[in-house]
């Protein structure tokens, strides 16, 4: 890998060299009831729009490549029938600039499920590979718990990750085009001091962790505890609002709906992202219903999280983002469903 | 029983090319002819579906037990498993309910229509493996539609197979599917049972669950019967329990009793996730599972 560091006052000379391209970062939307900064990923033209201090975003980078409605194909009516034409709704190459950690991951995760198995997806294929990635460092929250899911660093995925450390930034540089990039700016290879801070950055970061999941053992765990009532008492405050799939940066799951043209010459197939709370979620044609309950329906989202997609892929699907657990209206959160579960605190 | 542990040939399972890998082709749909529509009771059509373009219908092949999203652009797609026999490329026969949206506009379309299918999916009842072995296949009310694909491929490969039973139950007479088969079955060497729950005025035949109906034929079985059959079941899922209880009693090794299951889905490959049985996917690792691995899949049955 090779690393370079470079002062914070290049890093607009950076983003003038690349937002020749579509750039996606962090930027503030607004202030809660506690006037602490609201943020989400936009479409950015002005490097001072950018707040690359972000704690973290109410939505993750997810609705980029799976966004929440997209049309797959439509259908045109013709002399002999119909037609299908299908697009895969690439914008063209975008830039996330300023994506931390646990979101890249996401992200790797996302792929071995929707471009690495059978059937790869076109739809998130054709966005995902269009992606230019520069992450940035950030620091532990309350509810972030990436370091229990192993997401606290990213290894791959991106194409420069930037640690601030002080005056400069320590930049992991992964790919040709970002060399490239960093050319155009000015740049001096680390010198020891600086691996030093880096690795003091590193330190600092961990000690700050207050939020853990333990993962021992969890896929056999959670299925000993099956039955368990602490399913129940969680299934009893949960709403199946849905809401911690739609910030979650990992849920890909979805429902499919096809609709006719005002001018009936034609209809369209769209795909909405959905939630395995929701009540219909495997409700079949006839009525029956696979999860009718709350609890079972909260079950199974752990069980696909943290169980089958272990099974699958040798690791979790959370990556510990936190934005779950931020985001339920009945403080749910993911540290707490596991613990209690794992028979800690009952 | 049987304790040795069969050897795995790994050179047997092959390394051809799919659509599988193909991301070109993943949103594909095979533009179909309804060519005709056989209505089976007062809820179930047989529709008899044909690709158009003749190079694909002649590539198109599946497996008994696999099943199709049939899409009918505008309304929606949907699983369906095939009820036909695979010999012929590119054409598949879909019983059907009226029970949904998709399936009421169905009920409503006329041959002649142009329907999209997207597909084969799924895994497949081993009837290849099953060969040399005797065959006992159990349906309840429209389980008997997959099945319908295992006892065509097992009749159009009779020398190969042993002893075939069907048992196959349903509510009430006027309930039965394919009635108009059960003579050419019978001729051909299949033991046919057919039991119903509530008879009507005609009904001549026994009145009763099909768990009684197997109880005699388990009990009559020889001593080859736990080692030397293969069983499919497809029915409610509160059938399984009973007769693969009931089999498994019986000495019947769990990895040769198959059951198909139904979820729904909206993709057919793995990305939806509507189908996922506790964190399993039924349209990529089912919908045929063998019952050693209903065991292992919470929530399943």
């Amino acid at each position: 890998m090779i690393f370079k560091v470079f002062s914070k006052k290049e890093l607009p000379r950076l983003f003038d060299v690349i937002a020749v391209n579509r750039v996606v970062g962090p930027v503030q939307k607004g202030t809660n009831k506690d006037g602490n900064p609201l943020h989400t990923f936009e479409e950015v033209r002005d490097f001072a729009e950018l707040s690359l201090d972000y704690k973290t975003t109410i939505l993750s980078a997810k609705r980029f490549v799976l966004p929440f409605h997209e049309t797959l194909c439509t259908f045109r009516v013709t002399e002999n029938g119909w037609e299908k034409d299908v697009d895969f709704n690439v914008r063209g190459p975008t830039v996330f600039f300023g994506l931390h950690a646990c979101d890249i991951n996401a992200f790797n995760r996302l792929d071995k499920v929707l471009m690495e198995s059978v059937y790869p997806t076109p739809y998130y294929a054709s966005k995902r590979k269009n992606m230019f990635i520069i992450g940035t460092n950030c620091e532990p929250q309350p509810y972030c718990f990436c370091r229990s899911m192993g997401t606290d660093t990213a290894l791959h995925g991106f194409d420069l990750f930037l640690t601030d450390i002080g005056d400069r930034y320590f930049a992991e540089v992964q790919s040709a085009t970002a060399y490239n990039f960093l050319l155009q700016i000015k740049t001096a290879d680390p010198k020891e001091k600086d691996h030093q801070r880096y690795i003091d950055v590193v330190a600092e970061k961990n000690r700050k962790f207050t939020a853990h999941v333990d993962n021992t053992d969890l896929t056999k765990i959670l299925d000993m505890e099956f039955q368990s009532r602490a399913w129940k008492e969680w299934g009893d405050k949960c709403l199946s609002c849905g809401t911690c799939a739609s910030v979650c940066p990992t849920c890909y799951c979805y429902g499919v709906e096809e609709t006719v043209d005002m001018n009936a010459a034609g209809a369209r197939k769209t795909k909405s992202l959905h939630s395995c709370n929701l009540i219909d979620f495997a409700e079949v044609a006839g009525g029956h219903n696979f999860r009718p309950e709350r609890h079972s329906r909260l079950k199974y989202r752990y069980y696909h999280k943290h169980r089958g997609f272990v099974e699958a892929f040798e690791e979790s699907l959370c990556v510990g983002c936190g934005r779950c657990g931020e985001a339920c209206l009945a403080d749910i959160t993911v540290p707490e469903v596991i613990a209690s579960v794992r028979g800690e605190g009952h | 029983m049987d304790n040795r542990l069969p050897f795995v040939d790994i050179m047997e399972e092959g390394g051809t090319h799919r659509r599988h890998d193909d991301i070109g082709s993943f949103e594909y749909t095979y533009k179909a002819e309804i060519m005709n529509i056989y209505p089976m009771t007062a809820n179930e059509k047989l529709y008899q579906i044909q690709i158009i373009e003749p190079d694909r219908r002649n590539r198109f092949t599946f497996q008994p037990g696999q099943f199709v999203m049939l899409e009918i652009p505008g309304v929606g797609e949907a699983p369906f498993s095939i009820s036909s026999s695979p010999i012929r490329h590119g054409f598949v026969e879909l019983c059907i309910r009226n029970v949904g949206n998709l399936t009421g506009f169905l009920a409503r379309m006329q041959r002649g229509a142009q329907i999209g299918i997207r597909g084969p999916f799924g895994t497949q009842f081993p009837v290849g493996e099953m060969e040399g072995s005797d065959v006992l296949l159990v349906a309840g009310g429209l389980g008997i539609v997959p099945l319908r694909a295992a006892i065509l491929t097992v009749l159009e490969n009779r020398s190969r197979y042993g002893g075939v039973d069907i048992v196959y139950g349903a509510k009430t007479p006027s309930e039965l599917l394919f009635t108009y088969q059960y003579d050419m079955w019978r001729k051909f060497d299949i033991n046919l049972s057919i039991i119903v729950e509530t008879p009507d005025d005609t009904w001549k035949g026994p009145t009763g669950f099909l768990t009684r109906i197997l109880e005699d034929r388990v009990a009559q079985a020889g001593a080859n019967f736990a080692a030397g059959t293969y069983a499919i079941v497809c029915g409610p899922p509160v059938m399984f329990k009973f007769v693969c209880g009931m089999l498994t009693r019986a000495g019947m090794p769990m990895q040769k009793m198959f059951v198909s299951l139904e979820r729904r889905m909206h993709c057919g490959r793995g990305k939806c996730c509507r189908c996922n049985i506790g964190s399993t996917y039924t349209c990529l690792k089912g919908p045929v599972f063998d019952y050693w691995s209903i065991m292992n899949l919470k929530e399943a049955i």
